[in-house]
């Protein structure tokens, strides 16, 4: 078929699209941030509303190193993007196993105080409102931190097996505002969790 | 039997077998493949949602009637919609974004084709799940196969000890996959919007229907969301014990009202707002005038959908809220009314003087323009919370919904299908079973949905399963049933016109309406890679540009 061309013009010399992996990402995370917007409405509306403990200020502890842990994930994660898009791919691979490591931490501290609330305090998504509610908001961001973590060491993985350079770095830079996200969205559940929620 | 019609395009080459035909199918990523995929599923469901609503209006069709069991009656309403939502409109509007948004801005393909044929699956297996209730539901003895929740399922009705066995279950699920589906098609539609327009193609040149779905499609991404996390936490409600809707833990079940209808109400706006991108295509073609007023019209939209975010609770007047809640609901819904008046008025303002040809497409998107805006007036009565208190889950309230999305969305829907089956199939459709079929539909909605409101106003709630024999009740049911009938036989109809023009009809060649957007640029149906060539585009008429390079848009825009 003939192009469609018209006469009177010619290609405009500037014709520049933003990357649509960014694009993707960004709607993908507008989407999960009104999922996580429902819990927490749902979790600050069923604040006190349980009939029976334990309540929140009885059992749960800030968990200040872990929350370090993460966020400090999310500059290692831009540190090695960065570090890639300048094809240092050494620097990458180590800053990239670093932010892996401080999010399994993270994981590993949510583990320990869910370990704690069942055994200790006989808390469970079944016991009270608290419960259901504090489990599925801590559980939905933990479930993301978790998807996240797979990703990351798929990276890692072809990392290793020196397949990822700097043609990749627009995709890593994708991965990595979604791991930013998940940063983001751990301040909000913080916030509300251990300090508006006590 | 309409999927193996649409599966013929692809041989007309050569005679191949026939699991290798299923198997390209099945396996495609091809934009234009998977709208048609999303199309042919919606129109399946479709017969199937007419049905359980046949079975609806039978049941209905005279006092004390006994056609089907209560369990059954609830299970169909239920089931007609659930399907009707979000196994036809959905379906069926992404199949034409997918097929069209594509080629109208000169790509290739959306962003992620991959991506693309996971959601529809996702959608597929959705649909699949929800009817497969009817096998697998039956969990305890007695507990009834389908879901019979109706489609909001309201706590705690949709609570493990109201709902026993897993039919809610299928429900929840259904709508959470299809949901999931839903996100990665907007995700997709709005990257592929961004990232992929062809040279030329600034915003402000953009076709009115890849702006309207880049609208829905955001929209799509705040609005099912919600609905898919209510659906986790009646599944934790309902599995893991939890307290979310349980009154009686001091659970709520007003806030599972709340979630829902943030999710419902936007999402009639997320089925009209394509409807009215179909409209800013159809009627500036046969008024043969450019739209009016492009840029109010983008405008427009996209104060609908961020009015339509705050409007939700008047589904909830009468729940009891205070009077400051109320006010507010009341006074956001009658805001929605001014952009969408906005709109049919730039719609009239492109008819306006323009020589208008009566094709059916024409024929529908007129029909159309009417029947939403009585829709529309009907619901800013419905927006009055002391009306509402009064009217709230009568007959009233189903007749005004249906105003809209039969007479506003299918309406509009049609038109759709008959504009563009020329371009899909390579052949035109049937023009006087066309004027047939909008005749008997028009006829047959007029008689059911006109007739519907009298029955809310004298008193009959929605969802009975049957009543007294009262003055005027009787007859006036009888006469939507009547309606109903007609407007089945226009089905008929149409899926007849389907497969008739599919094999008989003239053959469309490119450009059958002399029309503008860049879809009609190339053969009919379309090669596999839309373009050999990307356009590149100066106005928001290239078509015009082309046939008129004496006088073209480009020069006034």
């Amino acid at each position: 078929m003939s192009a469609v061309t018209s006469p009177a013009l010619e290609r405009p010399l500037e014709w520049k699209l933003p990357y649509r992996g960014k694009v993707g990402m960004a709607c993908l995370i507008i989407a999960e941030s009104a999922i996580f917007t429902i819990f927490v409405v749902a979790y600050l509306f069923y604040l006190g509303k349980s009939v029976t403990g334990p309540t929140p200020r009885e059992v749960l502890e800030t968990p200040i190193f872990f929350t370090i842990c993460l966020l400090s994930s999310s500059l290692t994660i831009h540190l090695a993007a960065k570090e890639l898009e300048n094809d240092h791919r050494k620097t990458f691979l180590i800053l990239w196993g670093i932010t892996i490591l401080l999010g399994a931490l993270f994981l590993f501290g949510t583990a320990m105080e869910w370990h704690r609330l069942i055994f200790e305090h006989g808390l469970t998504i079944s016991t009270n409102l608290f419960g259901t509610t504090y489990y599925s908001l801590v559980g939905l961001h933990a479930t993301h931190v978790t998807v996240g973590l797979v990703m990351l060491t798929a990276v890692l993985l072809f990392g290793l097996a020196d397949r990822v350079g700097v043609e990749q770095s627009a995709r890593i830079a994708t991965l990595s505002m979604y791991w930013h996200f998940v940063d983001a969205v751990w301040v909000v559940v913080f916030t509300v969790v251990y300090i508006v929620g006590r | 039997m309409s999927s193996d019609a649409m599966a013929i395009p692809n041989a007309t080459a050569e005679a191949r077998p026939w699991v290798e035909v299923v198997h390209e199918w099945v396996t495609t990523v091809d934009h234009k493949r998977l709208g048609i995929l999303y199309i042919v599923y919606a129109l399946i469901f479709l017969v199937i949602g007419g049905i359980e609503a046949t079975i609806i209006r039978i049941q209905l069709i005279r006092p004390h009637n006994d056609f089907v069991s209560p369990q059954v009656f609830n299970r169909m309403f239920t089931m007609h919609g659930t399907t009707m939502i979000f196994f036809v409109a959905m379906p069926v509007l992404f199949g034409f974004a997918n097929y069209l948004v594509p080629i109208m801005i000169g790509a290739r393909d959306m962003a992620f084709p991959r991506l693309n044929a996971f959601s529809f699956w996702l959608t597929a297996l959705g649909g699949i799940l929800l009817y497969f209730s009817f096998l697998g539901g039956n969990g305890l003895y007695g507990a009834g196969n389908a879901p019979d929740v109706s489609w909001w399922a309201y706590a705690p009705l949709a609570a493990r000890a109201f709902s026993p066995g897993p039919s809610s279950d299928y429900w929840t699920i259904a709508l959470l996959v299809s949901g999931f589906g839903s996100i990665g098609t907007a995700i997709n539609l709005i990257a592929t919007i961004m990232c992929l327009r062809c040279p030329g193609m600034t915003l402000n040149r953009m076709p009115l229907l890849a702006w309207l779905n880049l609208v829905m499609s955001g929209m799509v991404l705040i609005t099912i969301t919600p609905l898919s996390a209510a659906q986790i936490m009646l599944l934790v409600d309902r599995y893991l014990g939890g307290h979310f809707f349980d009154t009686q833990a001091g659970g709520s079940a007003a806030i599972w009202m709340h979630f829902f209808w943030i999710f419902g109400h936007p999402e009639v706006y997320v089925l009209i707002i394509p409807c009215f991108a179909f409209m800013s295509e159809i009627i500036p073609v046969f008024s043969r005038k450019p739209i009016f007023g492009y840029p109010v019209m983008v405008g427009a939209t996209i104060c609908i959908a961020f009015v339509s975010l705050s409007v939700w609770a008047h589904h909830m007047f009468t729940i009891g809220m205070n009077s400051y809640a109320n006010s507010f609901f009341a006074i956001t819904t009658m805001c929605v009314g001014i952009p969408t008046g906005i709109k049919i008025f730039n719609w009239l303002g492109t008819m306006w003087g323009g020589s208008i040809r009566f094709q059916t497409p024409m024929l529908f998107s007129i029909a159309f323009l009417f029947q939403f805006l009585i829709a529309g007036l009907t619901g800013i009565m419905m927006s009055s919370a002391p009306f509402d208190w009064q009217l709230s889950l009568s007959y009233f309230v189903v007749a005004h919904f249906h105003y809209v999305i039969v007479g506003g969305i299918i309406f509009a829907l049609f038109a759709a299908f008959y504009y563009w089956y020329p371009k899909i199939t390579g052949r035109m459709l049937n023009e006087s079973l066309g004027k047939l079929h909008f005749w008997l539909f028009l006829l047959g909605f007029h008689l059911t949905f006109d007739v519907m409101h009298i029955p809310g106003i004298l008193g009959m709630p929605r969802r009975i399963y049957t009543y007294e024999p009262r003055p005027g009740w009787e007859t006036l049911n009888l006469i939507v049933t009547i309606g109903a009938f007609i407007q089945g036989i226009a089905i008929l109809v149409f899926v007849a016109n389907l497969i008739y023009s599919y094999f008989k009809g003239p053959q469309a060649g490119n450009d059958p309406w002399d029309a503008w957007t860049l879809e009609w640029s190339v053969s009919s149906p379309p090669p596999d890679y839309n373009f050999a060539v990307i356009p590149v585009v100066a106005s928001r008429r290239p078509l015009w540009d082309l046939k008129h390079p004496e006088d073209p848009d480009s020069r006034y825009e």
